[in-house]
């Protein structure tokens, strides 16, 4: 699967507070949580991402809470990943059971600026910075995340082992 | 290969001899709790699945903390679809308020997390049950969902890094500025995906409630797990108190640690971690002027009937400074009774400070102590994220129950020993 949109570029340690704040997780509602999106590090964000745009990060994006609200606020905004140099562990484990794609891509990262044009190959495992006219690799999904993916996210995977009597 | 208390838990808990670091595993769970925030999204997936039953309704732990006593409209619709959950599908360990307290206090002091087990929680600080030797970890709402409906949860078992401790800590260094000093040395991603282990001799000199401040605040340096190893101490807290039988799970002397870290306790002095990030840790001789508007005590990290007693000590006799707020949080009912019995709560509100019923309330934001742009607050709190207590343009500085209680009556941060 191919995606391609346009960078939003932020710094290391990226929150769960900043990614949506605590006075809206009073809902669950993901267009709710999808207006107040990165509210408390960029206030533009909730109003002006497009369709399929990139939140890429330094390290441990995602650190802090264990709020599933903050993957639902991202997907919900209507970004189609967040590339990082890493992720804190909660976040990453969040992120699949939501199906919110994300990929930890150091060299990328370090390249990309906010504004420009990116386009992932989740398969190939490739991340090509249009504007730049760079490529880079990212480390691939481990083969027991893929298989999540595969079934559908975390709930479908339990209900089908449940079923086969496993 | 010998294995730590990490992998020797997890080994347990998958019904295998022995794991090892980087495997991934399914797991049993002992228990797995939610709150008022993080429920309602598994409700709703469990709802999702169509199952008819929970795996174990005694293994369910639910407890509106988070915005509860409900703070809006919204909350209340929450906490009330926890409560008609826990009704339909016959939750023994819902805890209404009035009977309830902060998850992470509540269900170690109710006896029904114990050493040796795996827990699960939709809430970031439930590493704090590693105080007790047992593995707990926190998730999200669709893997509380997914252990409710099967009882199980897929782990991936860490490295784990080792911390030793020695040396007896002085005189209003607590567990918060050990914990904060370890965070200040390795950076709030400085334990990603692994767990900590604590060892050596100091940890003799550390008693619970300060462990549990310890393991509370793994995930601030991006851990998995924060965990101790069981002594007189762990033992003393849970006989009488467990409400199923304990194992005791020892690390094995020939275990393999991806790191070593040691800490002379004795060598501290007190901690502050200044904004944005805990990692931000100065030694409070260091900290200069800063004037505060707010001081908090309380919360799943500082809100023991020990951190009530250290800060009242401080605080008794004294007023709290003009121009600051002083809010208090006892954690649990148990430990607001214990708190008005000890004459805690009585010196507490003659020297101008709140008193208020349980909640996590301000610690994220959330009611009960909002700050105002450019507001600024000492708290014994976790997190001191940009717009972690309100505007996003306060502050949050952290620190132990005794240098909160002795800013409050200074109006600036600073220790005991600079009070009149």
């Amino acid at each position: 699967m191919a995606l391609t949109g346009k960078a939003w570029k932020y710094g290391d340690d990226v929150d769960t507070d900043v990614i949506i704040p605590a006075r809206y997780l009073n809902t669950s509602d993901p267009a709710e949580l999808a207006r107040h999106c990165m509210e408390d590090i960029d206030a533009a964000f909730a109003s002006k991402v497009g369709k399929g745009d990139f939140i890429v990060a330094g390290k441990n994006f995602g650190c802090g809470s264990s709020r599933e609200h903050a993957p639902i606020a991202i997907k919900a905004s209507g970004a189609s990943a967040v590339i990082a140099r890493s992720f804190a562990r909660i976040f990453y484990r969040n992120a699949f059971n939501m199906g919110l794609p994300i990929f930890e891509a150091p060299d990328a990262v370090d390249e990309i600026e906010a504004g420009d044009r990116l386009s992932v190959d989740m398969e190939r495992g490739s991340l090509r910075n249009e504007t730049k006219g760079k490529e880079y690799r990212f480390t691939p999904i481990p083969p027991f995340m893929r298989e999540l993916v595969a079934a559908g996210g975390l709930l479908s995977y339990i209900a089908k082992r449940k079923k086969k009597g496993a | 290969m010998g294995m730590t208390l990490t992998e020797k838990i997890l080994a347990g808990h998958a019904g295998r001899d022995a794991v090892a670091p980087g495997e991934l595993i399914l797991a049993k769970v002992d228990l797995a709790l939610g709150n008022d925030v993080t429920s309602p999204i598994a409700i709703q997936a469990f709802r999702s699945l169509g199952a008819t039953a929970v795996f174990d309704r005694e293994r369910i732990a639910l407890v509106p903390d988070h915005f509860a006593p409900n703070k809006d409209i919204k909350s209340a619709e929450q906490v009330k679809m926890m409560r008609e959950f826990a009704k339909e599908f016959g939750i023994a360990n819902y805890f209404e308020v009035g009977r309830m307290g902060i998850e992470h206090v509540l269900l170690p002091d109710q006896g029904l997390v114990i050493p040796g087990d795996l827990v699960i929680g939709a809430d970031s600080h439930t590493c704090t049950y590693g105080a007790l030797c047992a593995f707990s970890t926190g998730v999200g709402s669709t893997d509380l969902a997914a252990a409710m409906f099967s009882g199980e949860v897929w782990l991936k078992v860490p490295e784990t890094l080792r911390i030793v401790l020695s040396g007896r800590p002085a005189k209003w260094v607590e567990g918060k500025d050990v914990i904060l000093h370890i965070i200040g040395g390795i950076g709030v991603d400085g334990a990603l995906y692994k767990a900590m282990e604590y060892a050596g001799d100091g940890i003799a000199h550390l008693p619970m409630a300060w462990r549990f401040t310890m393991s509370n605040m793994a995930i601030e340096a991006g851990a998995k797990n924060g965990i101790f190893p069981f002594d007189a101490a762990t033992k003393a807290y849970s006989d009488g108190r467990a409400k199923r039988k304990y194992e005791v799970v020892t690390a094995d002397p020939d275990a393999r640690y991806a790191d070593e870290i040691s800490v002379d306790m004795s060598a501290l002095e007190p901690v502050v971690a200044f904004p944005h990030l805990p990692e931000n840790a100065r030694p409070l001789s260091t900290v200069g002027n800063v004037p505060i508007d707010q001081v908090v005590v309380g919360s799943c990290t500082n809100g023991r009937i020990e951190d009530l007693r250290s800060a009242a000590a401080v605080i008794r006799g004294r007023k709290v400074h003009d121009g600051v707020r002083m809010l208090i949080f006892p954690a649990t009912q148990e430990i607001y009774l214990q708190a008005m019995r000890e004459g805690l709560m009585e010196a507490f509100v003659t020297a101008g400070a709140a008193f208020s019923t349980p909640t996590c309330g301000p610690c994220l934001g959330g009611h009960m102590g909002i700050l105002a742009k450019g507001e600024r607050a000492i708290s014994t709190t976790n997190r001191n994220f940009v717009g972690r207590m309100g505007h996003p343009e306060s502050e949050v500085y952290l620190s132990n129950p005794a240098v909160a209680a002795a800013s409050a009556v200074l109006g600036r941060i600073g220790g005991p020993d600079e009070l009149p």
